[in-house]
């Protein structure tokens, strides 16, 4: 593997998640999720990961079907309601949530991804989700003091990638994967389409190949989505 | 209680004005846009990355194309898709006028308690932090009361708060109500209701606007 071709197979990046990892995830509800690399993870046997993300998917689809295997420690979400294990697991003390708004989420992940050392808003302010945040005044105006987010590993699903790297996404799977890619210590990219370098045209390209580590070929969704499914779930 | 979601979208729907950017919650507002009228042309703004959305596609849906719900949509002509940090870069910039969320209660000052039950629901607060932060005008959407007849629209809300002083209207089936300087005042009695029976319903403090009326079915 060099720097110029990154790709590689699913038994190599398998070996890259580790036993309490901080683990980034891209995706919305599931739609830009990878989902290779959801199943890479299940059987990779890592545990008590410290899951970051948008939200906790469904049971089936994205990140729910690891989270209903309770190998998971804690998710850091703006929303869990889409996957009632999930909740469950939290009222049962066995996954620790933390809630924070989406907006807030995502700005944390690129303050990580960009060396910013956070961010102040007036947003949660008064709310429970200010939880232990620290307050800072200035003038007099207060202002929640929001912590830059990185990971350990970061998987991000991309419609296409050249062998750098360089990522193009697809309509709305865009969501969080541009800033999940370039805020943990080894970023892994399942693509739809791998391509030469020099293919993409370089106005196009969203996230530049030097963020990313690994690169595997997708075989696309292997879940239905809730839309396509007949029965009353 | 189905026809009652639909009565306060179809009036939700009042709201949205021609050439306006619009962001819709789940629940009751997902219903607004079957209501709205031909003739008027709104971008709809999707937290998840869209700036005119259009409606559910006739067939070939696309699993990468969706609201913010999971649902498959279509773009319009003109339309565009960006990141997460792009999308609630422009909702806390004020670049959606309106926004029409989901309720679950609301307070005579105007605050949003909308993204948990403790130890019932935990949904999570999605966007509604932002949303409520960043639109120019914010419209709760909710029954009247609870299934049990319990108020909804409170002098405190009860439950955890999504943001405070955010609220500007509040629809119910019952009623339509502004809040303006944190004070609550009813603007319409909706079809089928009195005065009376809002107020036997309404646990907050609330003036008669002027212009009081009874909409139009």
């Amino acid at each position: 593997m060099s720097l110029f071709n990154k790709v590689t197979d699913y038994e190599t990046v398998k070996s890259v998640f580790f036993d309490g990892m901080t683990l980034l995830f891209g995706g919305f509800g599931g739609v830009g999720t990878p989902p290779g690399l959801i199943d890479c993870l299940i059987e990779s046997g890592a545990t008590n990961i410290n899951l970051i993300g948008n939200d906790a998917g469904f049971p089936w689809i994205g990140m729910g079907k690891f989270i209903c295997l309770e190998r998971a420690q804690s998710l850091v979400a703006s929303h869990i309601g889409s996957n009632p294990v999930a909740g469950d697991l939290m009222n049962q003390g066995k996954l620790k949530v933390e809630f924070s708004p989406q907006g807030i989420l995502i700005e944390r992940i690129r303050a990580g991804g960009v060396g910013l050392d956070g961010f102040l808003t007036q947003i949660g302010m008064g709310t429970n989700l200010a939880y232990e945040k620290p307050i800072v005044k200035i003038g007099d105006q207060e202002f929640l003091y929001e912590a830059p987010i990185t990971g350990d590993v970061a998987i991000v699903y991309a419609k296409k990638a050249d062998t750098f790297g360089n990522l193009i996404f697809d309509k709305t799977a865009r969501n969080t994967n541009p800033y999940v890619a370039m805020a943990s210590k080894v970023t892994i990219v399942e693509a739809e389409e791998i391509v030469p370098m020099g293919t993409l045209n370089p106005e196009e390209i969203i996230v530049p190949g030097i963020y990313v580590k690994h690169i595997v070929p997708s075989q696309g969704y292997n879940w239905k989505w809730k839309w396509e499914m007949n029965d009353k779930s | 209680m189905g026809d009652e979601r639909q009565i306060i979208a179809q009036r939700a729907a009042h709201e949205v004005k021609d050439g306006m950017i619009v962001n819709l919650g789940i629940g009751i507002p997902s219903l607004v846009p079957d209501y709205l009228d031909s003739s008027i042309r709104v971008f709809f703004q999707a937290e998840n990355g869209i700036l005119g959305m259009g409606p559910t596609p006739a067939g070939n849906a696309d699993g990468n194309l969706s609201n913010a719900a999971g649902l498959p949509v279509t773009i319009l002509p003109g339309g565009s898709y960006f990141d997460s940090a792009i999308a609630f870069g422009m909702i806390r910039r004020g670049c959606v006028n309106v926004s029409i969320l989901g309720a679950l209660q609301v307070s005579e000052r105007g605050d949003l308690a909308n993204w948990i039950v403790p130890g019932k629901r935990v949904p999570g607060v999605g966007g509604a932090m932002e949303l409520a932060y960043g639109a120019k005008n914010l419209i709760a959407l909710m029954t009247h009361c609870e299934k049990d007849g319990r108020p909804k629209i409170l002098n405190k809300c009860t439950l955890p708060i999504t943001a405070f002083h955010c609220v500007k209207k509040i629809i119910t089936e019952m009623a339509v109500f502004a809040i303006h300087d944190h004070a609550m005042v009813l603007e319409e009695i909706m079809p089928g209701f009195s005065l009376s029976n809002i107020k036997t319903h309404t646990e907050a403090d609330f003036k008669l606007s002027p212009q009081l009326k009874e909409t139009s079915p």
